[in-house]
């Protein structure tokens, strides 16, 4: 027998690690990356950082070869041949900023909203949307508009908080969790980690959605739901509950608004509206005596316990002369719906001491989802879910959450200063993603959502949905969208914010939108995140006005993130009558040859995540987590300009701010009008947003020795890197639940910053902003909607949630088009930007368009057969596969596999150009109808899932259509791929 | 070398929860990164950009869907394939030259790339595709139980494990020794009843996966619930809440 | 199986080749071995097949250089094995053309160089029939079948050498020859027979640790273009391709030869060189399809997972 080789086990790692944060997507994990003679030797997850705690997904694992990818842009680029064609040359970045500098500044002379600066992805939106506030144009926004705002927006206007990476289920208590409509969402590992912490536990895992892949394999049940149902679902579920009569009522009149009393006065100006005292207090209707107060305020609390018995309360009379009456109620009377020490009433009508009629919040609610027409029966049909599953998951939710109370013994302190000696929760968990918001009823769905959760007190209680800070907030947030300029050319507050009535939209005086994308216009009055997916059409037609520079950062916006392709393609490079282009200039940042980069006059080459600082901060999207708050950092652990001959590419962000300070931007430049800001690493260290508030919230102070809050700290940097790239600090144990009316929580929100004041947050089942709406559709208030509108808004803008059938199912025949399509994100690809990958393009270098069996069978399909796949606006020509993890009536695809042939530096035979697809060319921007985008009423959001269509088998081919030109006219080297082999060779 | 070692006491090997994988390929990718630059690297990829890109992996992500039966509803499994390092594995006792092993001292089973001839014989031995073999190379490659991590002292020590298992963002993968009865993987084996994948070719793999546990489709035990509030059937007024007595 | 050219090249060249030198040790033994020159023509020949066999499986391999170290491992490979019989082969085959060459006896020689012949064809035989993954060259007639298919081929060649040195040819030879095609029919007939009804060893469900009743259907490949182990091991035939196949091969290794032996026998003072020429080359070829096939129809458990 010969002897085992010898191995060499002990070999290091590499010669050094460096702690930076992910960026192969938007969840932002902690990574450890390992060098070795300058090149990246291995990626791990950083087991001390809050998001992940060490795993880590396909896609960071693959991050070398995003790195190293030939597709990376190295030089500016200005455009030589006619735009699309992808004719550059390579320019010196003196000459592309002067060029850039020169375009906006004349613009700027000219009027700032001839700027449309939107960015793809936001988590540079507290840089961006600042500069575009000293810029001073109104045409600002990130992606969020095509991407989950109905989820945020419906969220905030009703938790002030919200599902996406805004709050979690608890992972560690939650015995039941739904997940509506989600597929990697961008919590993708804590969401993982949290399902494999559920499944060790043995905790019910519902998947609520179209296709059982991913998440709903391992779910214990699932609801193979048709798209743009969910809505019903929901009320049916609410039904149930609410005639078993398994509601959380003392929840709700602690935390909600159910008990506040509402004007009922139809065609009146304050009909909706809530019943308020003098003082603007909304108002609940106490029945007393009260038979059972709740205990007195704790020890050492505050006795916030008014004399009368009633805090503050204004011994009301009713216009009869005594004690107000409900029909069938005890005696009673008005009083602050925020006091304590009431017994407010949940149902009846009773009258204001004008006469005045007035309902409770539950008291619509529970007439509006009693109704017969939201029975299980009624909706089982349309959902496709069988009526006794839905009485059963009903049941199952109700058992849950009262039957199996969790209670922590953890003693915590309510915002009336009362101690309660226990946490008790009900640990029935929900998350949604975009299968409920990417469909025109989308903010609806996702308040319908919300009254569940509601209903059965399931918001922020031991084992239920959690918010993470620094949410929750106000209802609405206070920040509303700029409007004006000042002298100095800056708008008065950051272009995106949130509208809190009629008087906050951003229309002319004929009521018409005055943004690029329509946001905040009575079409959309809540797009709080701005339409990305309208930019492109409006700029091209001059809607509301041209524009004469389109700045774009990192949105592929003439492929996978465009809806109607084709169409935007020759947008993007129409011409006028006298051969100029109509949208006359187009700068774009990208760090890859994606397809938009081919449409750019101007290319702003950017770093790699590797190579530049980002700030991950608390005024952005932030990767708290419902125990404690986070933000992080990106630090160069590679040096741009080592690692290729010629590379020059310059962090985004930097690049933003030298335009700035060459435009002498109002906070950008010194009084001598030097440049404020040194670079991206300078402003996150240097910038205030308000007096000791920056990017960054860890090590403040000038010796850091401040959280939240404090002073600039020049070696902020330096401790963020030296703590593995993060900052992280716990929420006090007392704290952690309740947070909506938790003093120690929001007097420690407060503290660092997150928020004004330490105020309860009252949760919204009854929307009165929305109200505002409706009213001022049907003719009240200073600020109405033009004559056309009218309708749309008052029907839209319904207080409570409501369910109506997806817009582009009423607009076309559903015979034609009996199909829904919708796609879902493969875990493994960051959109478009995972084929580039050497590595993850091997997993799904093509895409198939997915079939129930039943389904295929009825259009004799099989497997790989070639398929046209049609909609009211175009059709694809794709290969089908059939597999029975998907609702019949669905077909299905994994998204942004198709790429254009000749991009991302792939051959011109690769299957992602030949074979892979997209659904995007079958998805219009606009209705059938062509009245309005293809969008959310409420909030603009892109209603990608609304998509019908129709399938019939197409003639063998080899490759996929439509096809559109090459983007190249080369292919890259067919050499293989020996990667790590010199780390073996090196000793 | 390609006798067999007499059985080792210590099995280092994998357990892998069917129940809780959700096919995200994490592992797979994890598995390519560590040990495409470690001993057993490169993991040469062909095309890597171009048609027909393939390259070597020693752990796939398979995804399939099981037809409802008895009790069970349909289901959807993700299955991670890799080396299960078999205790009596015929991908080493058919490698003429050697170059294929098992090590006596944990039984993790290895390729030496510098005696291997590329005649793929072990390839076809093995049953469950665990051997990847590289034109570009010219030799046999396969998953190294990441030998060169599970014992490196440069690597803290929570850290030493496979890097498959590290990354694994459900922690639906677990490494230790399968010899040792009291180990945790040993004990999760048993509680879950954890299986090896077709014993009946008696390559007696040490690996073991955990099956997917049983779908709850079913209604919960009603018994929990208190029956008359059960009775839906009947629209009830709001009244009923009217005589509520909530404190606030 | 992926039907690779380079091994189905060596193991039919070098079976035709071992078989010619069985016939010549048993002509050797039985002590009428061939006259000189054609005895060492034909040993060359034997030489050159299996050595261009043995040189194409090399071909074959992504280190030839280092081909050497497979004479290791043959406590447990049979690929091992059968280097070193092919080495070891190589001695009475040399000691053959000595005592030929000089006109000694050679029968001592002549037992060794069949029986080393046997056992080197049996060997590769083996290296197949090992390997359980694979259930068609499990089968129990396959090393006969190895076996028969060099003894056929190889006969054929001696006996046109035989009959092309000018040595009488009994008209049994074509009786032996006949039955030997038909034994071949019969044999791979059978065998085809058993491998379209055979099952895999495994079951898809306890390829995934599943209970055995659970229906188990692909959804999604770990990744959508080919890798090695889809080219490997996934290789499918089209059924009325492999019939076809089947024919061709049948007709090759056992239609023609059978005829031309018919001949040999019917018409004893016929030519029977040319004859058993055109035999042994459509033997050979037919052997060839015949691999071809044994590769190419072989579903390996791999496959259970794709
Ligand atoms: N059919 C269909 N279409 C969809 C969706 C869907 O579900 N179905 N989803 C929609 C949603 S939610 C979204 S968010 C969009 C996403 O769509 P996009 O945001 O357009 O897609 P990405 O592929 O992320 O492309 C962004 C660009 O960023 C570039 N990039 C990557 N890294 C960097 C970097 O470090 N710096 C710079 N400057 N650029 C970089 C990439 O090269 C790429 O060109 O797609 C939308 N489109
Ligand atoms: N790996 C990876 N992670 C990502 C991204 C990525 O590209 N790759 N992109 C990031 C981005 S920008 C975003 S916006 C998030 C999106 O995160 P997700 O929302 O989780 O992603 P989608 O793939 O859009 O998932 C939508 C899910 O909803 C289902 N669905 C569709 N219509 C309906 C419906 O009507 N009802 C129900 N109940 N379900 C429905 C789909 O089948 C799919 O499973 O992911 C982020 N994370
Ligand atoms: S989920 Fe994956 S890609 Fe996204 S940040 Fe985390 S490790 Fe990176
Ligand atoms: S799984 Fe295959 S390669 Fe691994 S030890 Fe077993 S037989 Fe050998
Ligand atoms: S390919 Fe290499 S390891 Fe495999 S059997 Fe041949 S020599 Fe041994
Ligand atoms: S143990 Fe190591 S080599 Fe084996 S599959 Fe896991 S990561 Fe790959
Ligand atoms: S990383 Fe974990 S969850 Fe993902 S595919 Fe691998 S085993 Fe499954
Ligand atoms: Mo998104």
């Amino acid at each position: 027998m010969t002897v085992e080789p010898a191995l060499d086990l002990q070999k290091p790692v590499g010669d050094e690690v460096k702690q930076t944060t992910c960026y192969m997507c938007a969840c932002r994990c902690g990574i450890n990356v390992h060098l070795k003679n300058g090149a990246i030797r291995y990626i791990e997850g950083n087991p001390n950082h809050p998001v992940n705690r060490g795993v880590l997904c396909a896609k960071g694992s693959a991050g070398i070869m995003q790195h190293y990818s030939p597709a990376r842009l190295n030089k500016p680029l200005l455009r030589v041949g006619e735009r699309g064609r992808n004719e550059f040359k390579e320019i010196e970045w003196d000459e592309a900023l002067a060029l850039a500098a020169q375009w906006l500044s004349e613009t700027r002379a000219k009027n700032p909203d001839r700027l449309a600066f939107f960015t793809g992805r936001d988590q540079s939106q507290a840089l961006t949307g600042w500069w575009a506030q000293q810029y001073g144009t109104i045409n600002y926004a990130a992606h969020g508009g095509f991407c989950s705002v109905n989820m945020a927006a419906g969220g905030l206007y009703t938790l002030g908080g919200s599902f996406w990476e805004f709050g979690e289920p608890d992972w560690e208590h939650s015995k039941y969790l739904m997940l509506w409509g989600v597929a990697e969402d961008h919590d993708s590992n804590p969401i993982k980690l949290g399902l494999g912490k559920l499944k060790a536990r043995g905790a019910k895992i519902v998947a609520v959605n179209p296709v059982r892949s991913g998440y709903g394999a391992i779910a214990d049940e699932w609801i193979g739901i048709r798209p743009g149902t969910d809505g019903l679902f929901a009320f049916a579920l609410i039904h149930e509950l609410l005639k078993a009569d398994r509601i959380d009522l003392d929840y709700l009149v602690r935390y909600t608004n159910a008990h506040w009393l509402v004007i009922r006065n139809p065609g009146g100006a304050d009909d909706g509206l809530f019943a308020r005292d003098a003082e603007g207090r909304g108002l609940c209707w106490n029945r007393h005596p009260h038979p059972n107060p709740l205990p007195p305020a704790g020890e050492g609390a505050e006795p916030t316990t008014a004399p009368a018995g009633v805090d503050g309360a204004e011994p009301f009379t009713s216009p009869t002369g005594g004690r107000g009456r409900a029909e069938g109620a005890g005696e009673g009377g008005l009083a602050p719906a925020s006091a304590t020490g009431v017994s407010p009433a949940v149902v009846g009508e009773y009258a204001l001491p004008d006469g005045r009629k007035v309902v409770p919040v539950f008291h619509l609610v529970a007439e509006r989802y009693f109704d017969p027409q939201y029975a299980p029966d009624a909706v089982a049909e349309r959902c496709g879910i069988p009526a006794e599953t839905i009485r059963r998951i009903a049941r199952e939710l109700a058992d849950v959450a009262f039957e199996q109370v969790i209670e922590l013994p953890i003693a915590w302190t309510d915002t009336h200063g009362r101690r309660h000696e226990s946490m008790r929760g009900r640990p029935v968990a929900m998350h949604a993603m975009r299968g409920i918001s990417a469909h025109s009823n989308g903010f609806h769905t996702c308040r319908a959502l919300h009254l569940l959760q509601l209903l059965l007190g399931a918001v922020d209680t031991p084992g239920s949905f959690r918010y993470q800070p620094p949410f929750p907030r106000p209802i609405p947030p206070f920040n509303r969208p700029g409007k004006t300029r000042g002298a100095d050319g800056k708008l008065d507050s950051p272009p995106l914010g949130f509208i809190h009535g009629p008087e906050d939209l951003l229309v002319d005086a004929q009521g018409q939108p005055r943004r690029l994308d329509h946001a905040y216009s009575w079409k959309y009055p809540l797009a709080v995140h701005g339409m990305l997916h309208t930019v492109i059409r409006n700029a091209w037609a001059g809607d509301p006005q041209p524009v004469d520079v389109l700045f774009l950062f990192m949105a592929n916006m003439s492929w996978n993130s465009a809806m109607n392709t084709t169409e935007t393609i020759r947008w993007l490079t129409d011409k006028d009558e006298q051969g100029a282009y109509r949208i006359p200039k187009i700068i774009y940042s990208d760090a890859y040859s994606s397809e938009m980069v081919a449409y750019a006059d101007l290319v702003l080459p950017d770093t790699t995540y590797l190579e530049r600082f980002d700030a991950i901060s608390l005024l952005d999207r932030p990767i708290s987590d419902a125990d404690g708050a986070s933000d992080a950092i990106r630090h160069p652990v590679l040096h741009a300009a080592d690692q290729s001959e010629g590379r020059d590419v310059r962090g985004f962000q930097s690049v933003l701010l030298d335009l700035g300070a060459r435009l002498k931007l109002p906070a950008l430049v010194n009084e001598d009008g030097t440049a404020k800001f040194r670079d991206y690493a300078d402003y996150i260290v240097r910038h205030e947003r308000a007096p000791g508030v920056g990017l960054l919230a860890g090590w403040r102070g000038e010796h850091g020795e401040h959280e939240g809050k404090g002073a600039p700290n020049p070696q902020q940097l330096q401790r963020y890197i030296e703590h593995g790239g993060f900052w992280h600090i716990a929420i006090p144990e007392s704290a952690r639940y309740y947070k909506m009316a938790n003093r120690d929580y929001l007097e420690w929100s407060a503290k660092l910053g997150f928020i004004a004041k330490p105020d309860a947050v009252v949760l919204q089942l009854y929307s009165e902003t929305l109200q505002k709406f409706r009213l001022a559709a049907q003719g009240h208030g200073p600020v109405q909607p033009p004559d056309g509108e009218r309708e749309r808004v008052a029907t839209y803008f319904d207080p409570l949630p409501i369910w109506y059938e997806p817009f582009e199912g009423t607009q076309v025949a559903v015979d034609a088009f009996p199909l829904s399509a919708i796609s879902q994100r493969p875990p493994f690809m960051y959109h478009a930007w995972g084929s580039q990958n050497a590595w993850l393009r091997q997993i799904t270098a093509r895409n198939y368009l997915y079939l129930h069996p039943d389904t295929a069978k009825r259009h004799g399909v099989a497997d790989f057969d070639w398929v046209h796949v049609d909609s009211h606006h175009g059709r694809i020509t794709v290969q089908a596969k059939t597999a029975g993890n998907v609702q019949p009536d669905t077909v299905w695809t994994w998204n942004a596999i198709g790429k254009r042939k000749g991009a991302w530096k792939l051959a011109r035979n690769a299957p992602e150009s030949q074979q892979g697809f997209l659904l995007n060319h079958l998805i219009s921007d606009i209705t059938p109808r062509g009245d309005y985008a293809n969008a959310d009423p409420v909030t603009g959001q892109a209603a990608w899932f609304d998509l019908r269509v129709r399938i019939s088998k197409a003639e063998a081919a080899e490759v996929c259509a439509p096809q559109f030109e090459s983007l190249t006219a080369s292919d890259p080297s067919n050499a293989p791929l020996r990667y790590g082999a010199k780390f073996r060779a090196a000793p | 070398m390609t006798m067999l070692p007499p059985p080792s006491a210590k099995k280092l090997g994998l357990v892998i929860d069917l129940d809780t994988c959700v096919g995200c390929h994490a592992c797979a990718v994890a598995c390519k990164e560590w040990n495409a630059g470690g001993i057993a690297g490169p993991l040469t990829d062909e095309n890597p950009y171009g048609a027909e890109p393939a390259g070597v992996w020693f752990n796939r992500v398979h995804s399939y869907t099981l037809d409802a039966l008895d009790e069970q509803p349909e289901m959807t499994l993700h299955f991670p394939r890799s080396c299960l390092h078999c205790e009596t594995p015929a991908c080493v006792s058919v490698c003429p030259t050697g170059a294929s092993y098992k090590r006596v001292e944990d039984g993790i089973v290895l390729v030496d790339e510098d005696k291997c001839i590329g005649c793929k014989l072990c390839s076809w031995a093995c049953p469950y595709g665990a051997r990847e073999y590289s034109e570009v190379e010219g030799v046999m490659k396969k998953c190294t139980l990441c030998v060169d991590r599970i014992y490196n002292e440069h690597i803290p020590e929570e850290s030493r494990q496979p890097a498959c298992v590290q990354a694994c963002p459900t922690r639906a993968r677990h490494f230790g020794d399968l010899g040792d009865e009291n180990s945790a993987v040993s004990k999760l084996v048993a509680e879950r009843s954890g299986v090896a994948l077709m014993p009946e070719l008696g390559y007696a793999p040490v690996n073991r996966y955990l099956p997917p546990r049983a779908r709850r489709a079913a209604p919960p035990p009603a018994a929990t619930v208190a029956e008359d509030k059960l009775d839906t059937q009947q629209l009830p007024s709001l009244l009923r809440w009217l005589d509520r007595s909530l404190s606030r | 199986m992926h039907p690779a050219f380079s091994v189905i090249f060596f193991t039919t060249m070098s079976g035709a080749g071992y078989g010619l030198w069985f016939w010549l040790g048993i002509g050797g033994m039985l002590g009428s071995p061939l006259p000189r020159l054609p005895a060492l023509v034909v040993l060359a020949l034997g030489f050159i097949f299996t050595s261009l066999g043995l040189l194409s499986s090399t071909l074959h391999l992504g280190q030839p250089l280092r081909a050497w170290r497979a004479f290791s491992q043959w406590r447990t490979s049979w690929l091992s094995r059968e280097g070193v019989a092919s080495m070891v082969c190589l001695l009475p085959a040399l000691g053959f053309a000595v005592v030929i060459w000089r006109g000694q006896d050679a029968r001592l020689f002549g037992v060794m160089l069949w029986a080393f012949s046997l056992a080197t064809v049996a060997c590769t035989a083996m290296i197949y029939v090992s390997l359980k993954p694979i259930p068609a060259w499990r089968h129990a007639l396959v090393l006969p079948g190895y076996l028969l298919f060099a003894l056929l081929g190889g006969g054929l060649a001696y006996a046109a050498a035989r009959a092309w040195a000018g040595m009488a040819i009994d008209n049994d030879v074509g009786v032996v020859a006949m039955a030997g095609c038909f034994g071949l029919w019969r044999m791979k007939r059978r065998y085809w027979q058993d491998i379209d009804h055979g099952a895999l060893p495994a079951t898809r469900a306890s390829a995934l640790g599943l209970p055995a009743n659970r229906t188990v259907r692909v959804f999604e490949h770990p990744h959508t273009e080919a890798n090695y182990l889809t080219k490997e091991m996934g290789f499918v035939l089209a059924r009325k391709h492999s019939r076809k196949l089947r024919l061709i091969a049948v007709v090759m290794f056992a239609g023609v030869p059978g005829l031309c032996a018919s001949l040999v026998w019917l018409l004893p003072h016929l030519n029977a060189a040319p004859w058993l020429v055109i035999a042994a080359v459509s033997a050979l070829l037919g052997a060839f399809v015949e691999r071809w096939l044994f590769f190419a129809e072989a579903k390996h458990v791999v496959t259970l997972y794709y």
